[in-house]
């Protein structure tokens, strides 16, 4: 579910004719491994969730995705998402705008620093919050004066997930904003509109496909996130499990179904992220080309 | 309404594109900004719109200072080099917009706002294709609902850049002489940037020479081109022959070509260079006082002027000359016959002063 995929909005890859092409034999083989491949690492695994999840049934797969502690670990991973992707498409916006339509000192290095939760492991993410917040981490004092939970509690897994989607919005409007440049939002301004008008009447139906698309991603990463929420979480069933953290132990409970019926789950909702994503590509692709059209 | 832009200055980083600016325009005028890419000329422009800010110096609107106030409040008509049209919206919308956004109290009622836009898609031939979108429309029609749409909150001062750079040169002309109307009729203060030597000499009433940040020559279409001051607005606006020589007491002196520089009688042996334009250079058959010997090189003859291309018989070096097609006919002229040649009219700068 993680992974990153930049949408091609700015020129569309060149068709070429079948005249141009490799001889057939070439074609079919490449198309064979391609598919093979495909098929043996990606399909086959795929399937074997769903016939593995049905294997006793679909009395014990109702059963248990049912269960108060899948129910509670679905209601956590949907509360982490509907708090970390409004927050990182909003900071996603707003940095994006920041890179592209103002000239500072440190762009490049903010640009680089949005990355980092690209680049560093999870699960380091997750231990920084440990060496931050837990008892005896640097804020662990305060916090327990305070009486208040993070880390083996609902804030680090929101804390640590929303580190780890970070870029996922911000790095799909970069590039679509860049392309577009300022003058749509100077023509408004000229034409006296105010900032926010600016913004909701020219910036955002502008963005808005880049901005889906960003969000999509962002959420399937939200709700699939496992290494850096694993570290946080303290596993605590029916409290601090996500889904993801949720399978883990009902497969080193040997609860084979019940994890395959979970992890069906999850699977659902990534073939259906890819599904809207696919659409969203498509109509953003058709609200793009004929901006070349006739001239 | 007048604008007068005082003493502006702009850097970006290291790179200094305008350097004490100041132009006076007055309301009505129709006025060019002219140079070469880089010569921050755009620069100028956004920066008189506010979506720049100088470093120095200030913008007045009639008696008006704008150099504080927002580029929403300076009310001014700006037509983006690429139009700029809002992709999302309709023909119509785009043109209603800025009309839309206005504040509740002073937005015109939706059917006053209706009556505005068609009186202006009316202006610029584009009723059939009000609920299109700029994708539907070619290059041409896009630079006039741009135009109609900065032309909707109704400016005191209309500003374009380059509004014509990215058309084809049937269109381009088309649209030159309809905004040179368009202008007559609405008298707008108006300021164009372009790189376009034909197009700023054929529209504008004024003609802002840039170059480097600077300004080179203000004055009319016919003073900059046949009063150019400096090699630079020769070299920019058409062609030019240039006689490399020596000025002495006067003289300037160039191989076997020797002609009056009165304006530099106190000049002692430097080095000059004289600047004439092809269509200044006389023909002639039979040798007279002052004209040296060329030969025929290459006839072109399309076109009402004949231009030819000769090489000195002294130099060896190139000249360009035109002359009417009728004059050409009386001359018989062949490519490689021999001619003698002699300048109507010439300007001498002296290179040390002048650096292109």
């Amino acid at each position: 579910m993680s992974g990153h995929v930049s949408l091609q909005y700015s020129s569309p890859p060149v068709q070429k004719s079948i005249k141009d092409a490799e001889p057939r034999w070439v074609r079919y083989l490449l198309i064979t491994i391609a598919v093979g491949f495909l098929g043996l690492f990606l399909v086959l695994p795929l399937a074997a969730i769903f016939i593995k999840a049905f294997d006793k049934g679909s009395a014990v797969f109702f059963a248990a995705i049912s269960s108060p502690d899948a129910l509670s670990a679905i209601k956590l991973t949907a509360i982490v998402a509907l708090i970390t992707v409004p927050l990182n498409a909003v900071f996603g916006v707003a940095a994006a705008w920041a890179v592209t339509k103002f000239h500072f000192k440190g762009k490049s290095l903010l640009i680089t620093i949005i990355d980092l939760p690209f680049a560093i492991s999870p699960v380091i993410a997750g231990l920084v919050f440990v060496l931050l917040f837990s008892t005896h981490g640097l804020f662990g004092q305060w916090l327990l004066d305070h009486n208040i939970k993070i880390i083996f509690a609902v804030p680090g897994i929101v804390i640590a997930t929303l580190l780890i989607t970070l870029p996922f919005v911000a790095r799909e409007l970069i590039p679509l904003m860049q392309t577009q440049g300022t003058s749509d939002e100077e023509a408004s301004m000229t034409l006296g509109a105010s900032g926010w008008k600016t913004f909701f009447l020219v910036t955002l139906p502008n963005i808005k496909w880049g901005l889906l698309y960003g969000i999509i991603l962002c959420s399937a990463r939200a709700i699939g996130e496992f290494g850096a929420v694993s570290v946080v979480s303290g596993h605590i069933r029916g409290m601090t499990n996500t889904m993801p953290l949720h399978i883990e132990i009902l497969y080193n409970e040997y609860q084979f179904s019940a994890a395959f019926a979970v992890a069906s789950l999850m699977s659902m909702f990534a073939i259906i992220t890819l599904i809207v994503k696919n659409v969203i590509e498509w109509k953003a692709k058709k609200s793009m080309i004929p901006e070349e059209g006739v001239s | 309404m007048s604008i007068q832009i005082r003493d502006i200055s702009k850097s970006f980083g290291n790179f200094q594109a305008l350097k004490n600016i100041t132009i006076d325009i007055q309301t009505g005028e129709l006025v060019a900004l002219l140079g070469p890419s880089g010569s921050g000329k755009t620069s100028l422009l956004r920066i008189i719109a506010g979506l720049e800010a100088a470093d120095q110096g200030a913008i007045l609107f009639g008696e008006e200072d704008m150099t504080y106030i927002s580029t929403k409040e300076r009310k001014v008509g700006f037509v983006f080099q690429h139009y700029a049209l809002f992709r999302h919206m309709t023909v119509f919308d785009n043109i209603a917009y800025g009309l839309k956004v206005r504040p509740r109290k002073n937005r015109p009622t939706k059917q006053e706002i209706e009556e505005k836009v068609y009186e202006l898609l009316n202006l610029v031939k584009l009723e059939a294709f009000a609920k299109r979108y700029p994708s539907q429309l070619s290059g041409g029609q896009r630079q006039r609902v741009a135009l109609a749409r900065a032309l909707a909150v109704e400016p005191k001062v209309l500003l374009l850049d380059e509004p014509f750079g990215a058309l084809d040169a049937k269109v381009r002309k088309d649209l030159r002489r309809w905004l040179r109307k368009l202008h007559h009729d609405y008298q707008i203060t108006s300021i164009f940037v372009t790189h376009d030597q034909e197009e700023a000499l054929d529209v504008a009433d004024r003609i802002v020479v840039m170059n480097e940040g600077k300004i080179e020559q203000i004055g009319t279409p016919e003073e900059v081109y046949e009063h150019p001051n400096s090699p630079f607005v020769y070299h920019f606006l058409g062609d030019v022959n240039l006689f490399k020589g020596r000025l002495h007491q006067g003289k300037l002196k160039d191989g076997s070509f020797e002609v009056d520089a009165p304006e530099f009688a106190g000049t002692i042996n430097k080095e000059a260079v004289g600047y004439v334009r092809p269509h200044d250079i006389t023909i002639e058959r039979v040798s007279s006082p002052d004209a040296i010997m060329a030969m025929v090189s290459y006839i072109h003859l399309v076109g009402a002027v004949v231009q030819l291309e000769l090489i000195r018989a002294d130099t060896g070096s190139f000249l360009e000359a035109e002359v009417t097609k009728d004059y050409f006919r009386s001359l018989h002229l062949k490519t490689g016959e021999e001619v003698y040649v002699k300048p109507k009219q010439l300007k001498v700068f002296i290179p040390e002063d002048y650096s292109i």
